[in-house]
């Protein structure tokens, strides 16, 4: 089970989290933002729980770092689309373009 | 990532979010794999699609990225990728051979433990944040008296905090045990 070497699982979250900043790089749309975030966020997590698992099986400090970053991203996505609906209610968009005026 | 129907790309992230739950079961951490699935899939996914809904219509297609910046970014992400591969490849891991146990009552326990590895003060800390969090929406739902939509908008804010509120009373209960 754990014979597979762990550069191969790094390279998935590795993989994923390019993956996630290519989606925030390329795009505007405040939603699809946030879910490079989460994706962003997920490879982090499994970085954590790898290295926990590999290189350090006495502690268990990336399970409660995985534990809490999940629920810090449930607040976060919580808190970023209750502001991405109100905004669009006010501006008909949620374009981060069209959104310049929130930095006054 | 790549496509331009929003909704799509919510259904792939949704896939991709069940993909990662399923590699957490194969390392054998099914805490984290049922944590993973309670808040992500049952939450910040539902949570994703109904803002969709309610912000726009789901078969409009985004507008068409710049190609210079689709270009530039896709450059800087491969890079970037080669780079950070190349040092985890060289820097060769060494696994420990020891054994790794977890269990949920090891977890609760040195969760809320105030001892040298205890994480109680970070659990409170983000125990108030997830409060500020709940007031924060509450906040950002009132609209100013007197606007037509302001009822039903702010009904369905609630809405969306009480299933934070559930997710975090869920986590707090697995851990807790």
């Amino acid at each position: 089970m754990s014979d597979v070497p762990i550069s191969h699982i790094l390279f998935v979250s590795t993989a994923l989290f390019f993956i996630g900043m290519y989606g925030l790089f390329t795009r505007r749309n405040m939603i699809t933002m946030l879910m490079a975030i989460e994706l962003i966020l997920n490879s982090v997590n499994i970085n954590f729980v790898v290295f926990n698992k590999y290189l350090y099986p006495e502690n268990l400090d990336g399970i409660f770092f995985t534990i809490f970053i999940i629920t810090i991203a449930a607040a976060e996505a919580a808190v970023a689309i209750a502001i991405i609906i109100n905004l669009y209610r006010s501006h008909r968009s949620i374009d981060v373009e069209n959104a310049g005026e929130m930095k006054w | 990532m790549t496509t331009r129907k929003i909704f799509r790309s919510a259904i792939w992230l949704l896939f991709s979010l069940i993909g990662i739950a399923a590699l957490y079961f194969w390392l054998q951490v099914e805490f984290i794999a049922a944590v993973q699935i309670i808040v992500y899939v049952g939450g910040i996914v539902v949570l994703i699609i109904f803002s969709i809904f309610l912000t726009q219509q789901s078969g409009n297609e985004m507008p068409k990225q710049p190609l210079k910046r689709t270009i530039t970014s896709a450059l800087a992400v491969l890079f970037g990728f080669g780079l950070t591969f190349l040092q985890i490849w060289k820097y060769n891991f060494q696994p420990s051979t020891k054994n790794f146990d977890w269990s949920v009552s090891k977890i609760g326990s040195q969760m809320l433990g105030t001892k040298a590895a205890g994480y109680a003060l970070p659990f409170e800390v983000v125990s108030m944040l997830l409060l500020a969090a709940m007031i924060g929406c509450i906040v950002i739902a009132m609209k100013a008296p007197g606007s037509a939509t302001s009822g039903k908008a702010k009904e369905e804010k609630l809405e969306t905090i009480k299933e934070a509120s559930e997710i975090e009373i869920t986590i707090n209960e697995i851990t807790g045990t």
